[in-house]
């Protein structure tokens, strides 16, 4: 038998694969997000992203591919708005971070590890309560850090995260006048027959 | 192969007791090649993220105290969803009766139906007045972007609910073309019949 069109076939999807692939970044946490029929793109760099997973504990990443000295203004702006007394090598360490769950009393401990064995780490969260919690002075440092340019406030929520904790996170938020935000979702297809669906059918 | 007699050099006559040179096939043996092709195709198809991550818009009002600047609701065009555990939605139209008289439940998947009769009643029961044409002109001059002005659905998810659940509400405001929304925390009374009305199903 000639198998050399099947092999072909093989192949040309094996480039495809190749090309198409984007690989996840690497994950501390695992978080499912919900669905929605948003199609609006994530912002990838310039962004606070607050993750909150399936046990409530709340995670906070600052995204910033270009300038890393975005990094060390965020630590140092908690440095010393909390009194945290982080030595530099701490502070550096933050760059390499990827995110945060723990709160002020222990952020010394988590900078003291290097950061590919943060990973392991089990973090108890950042605390957050109906007054924001210590993710305030968090998200007060990064948007001082950004002042100036744009920035996108994104949440990414576990499906089975509760809605309090949730309710916690836009506190801390809105503590620092950010009203906007980004919740990040898997897409989905409007559903047929929706005032959505007959509009984006006339959008093409 | 074919080979033709006599043609080229593999016709070459050699003289006796020489012996034709073996040929050799050109043909490779393609199957490990091929095997490791699959694997990579296992490996990227599992590998892959085929759908990127989306962002859903979601904008809060600033927190206020004074009386004067909140938003006004016509109760005649306010839907309430309420979210509990376990997947449950409860609504009620307008103001929540003493008695409960008017709370419902629904579901995921019922809730829709409930979003789009309450919105075509809200719009048959229009009224045209001043605030219209200024809708029109946002609109592109589309007359019917003023109708489902008094439209506002109130979600209300309780300490239950998951986010999953507030997400789907959310976007069932897309879904549906609901351009007045807000997210609002429950009342006490509310909780109160929601907790109920669960304890009566069972949850």
């Amino acid at each position: 038998m000639d198998m050399t069109p099947f092999v072909d076939v093989a192949f040309l999807i094996l480039t495809f694969f190749i090309m198409a692939t984007k690989f996840k970044p690497p994950e501390p946490v695992e978080i499912t997000t919900p669905k929605s029929v948003s199609t609006t793109e994530l912002p990838e760099s310039n962004a606070v992203l607050v993750t909150i997973d399936k046990e409530g504990k709340v995670y906070f990443t600052v995204l910033s591919e270009k300038n890393q000295g975005i990094f060390d203004d965020v630590i140092n702006s908690v440095n010393t708005s909390r009194n945290l007394g982080l030595t530099s090598a701490e502070k550096l360490n933050y760059r390499k971070t990827y995110m945060v769950g723990v709160g002020f009393g222990q952020l010394k401990q988590v900078l003291d590890m290097p950061a590919d064995k943060q990973k392991d780490l089990k973090q108890p969260g950042i605390p957050v309560d109906t007054t924001g919690g210590d993710l305030t002075y968090w998200i007060q440092a990064a948007k001082a850090a950004f002042a100036g340019q744009s920035l996108k406030y994104m949440i990414k929520g576990d499906n089975s995260s509760k809605y309090p904790v949730f309710k916690d996170v836009i506190e801390g938020f809105k503590k620092n006048d950010v009203y906007k935000y980004n919740l990040i979702t898997s897409p989905e297809d409007a559903p047929a027959g929706t005032e959505l669906y007959t509009q984006r059918r006339k959008a093409g | 192969m074919s080979q033709i007699e006599g043609g080229g050099d593999e016709g070459h006559k050699k003289g006796p007791g020489v012996k034709k040179a073996k040929k050799l096939s050109t043909r490779v043996d393609m199957t490990p090649m091929v095997d490791l092709g699959f694997l990579l195709i296992t490996f990227f198809i599992f590998t892959t993220t085929m759908s990127s991550p989306k962002a859903m818009n979601l904008n809060m009002p600033k927190d206020t105290k004074n009386q004067d600047e909140l938003n006004k609701a016509k109760e005649s065009g306010a839907l309430t969803i309420m979210i509990g555990k376990d997947n449950g939605v409860y609504y009620y139209e307008g103001q929540l009766l003493p008695d409960g008289s008017n709370f419902k439940s629904a579901t995921f998947s019922t809730i829709r139906e409930e979003i789009i009769n309450k919105k075509k009643d809200v719009m048959k029961s229009h009224v045209h007045d001043g605030s219209c044409p200024e809708i029109w002109a946002k609109n592109n001059g589309d007359k019917t972007s003023c109708l489902d002005r008094d439209f506002v659905v109130v979600i209300k998810p309780d300490q239950d609910a998951t986010y999953k659940n507030t997400v789907d509400i959310l976007d069932e405001m897309t879904i549906n073309n609901v351009k007045r929304y807000a997210m609002v925390d429950i009342t006490p009374q509310e909780y109160q019949v929601v907790q109920a009305t669960e304890k009566n199903s069972g949850k």
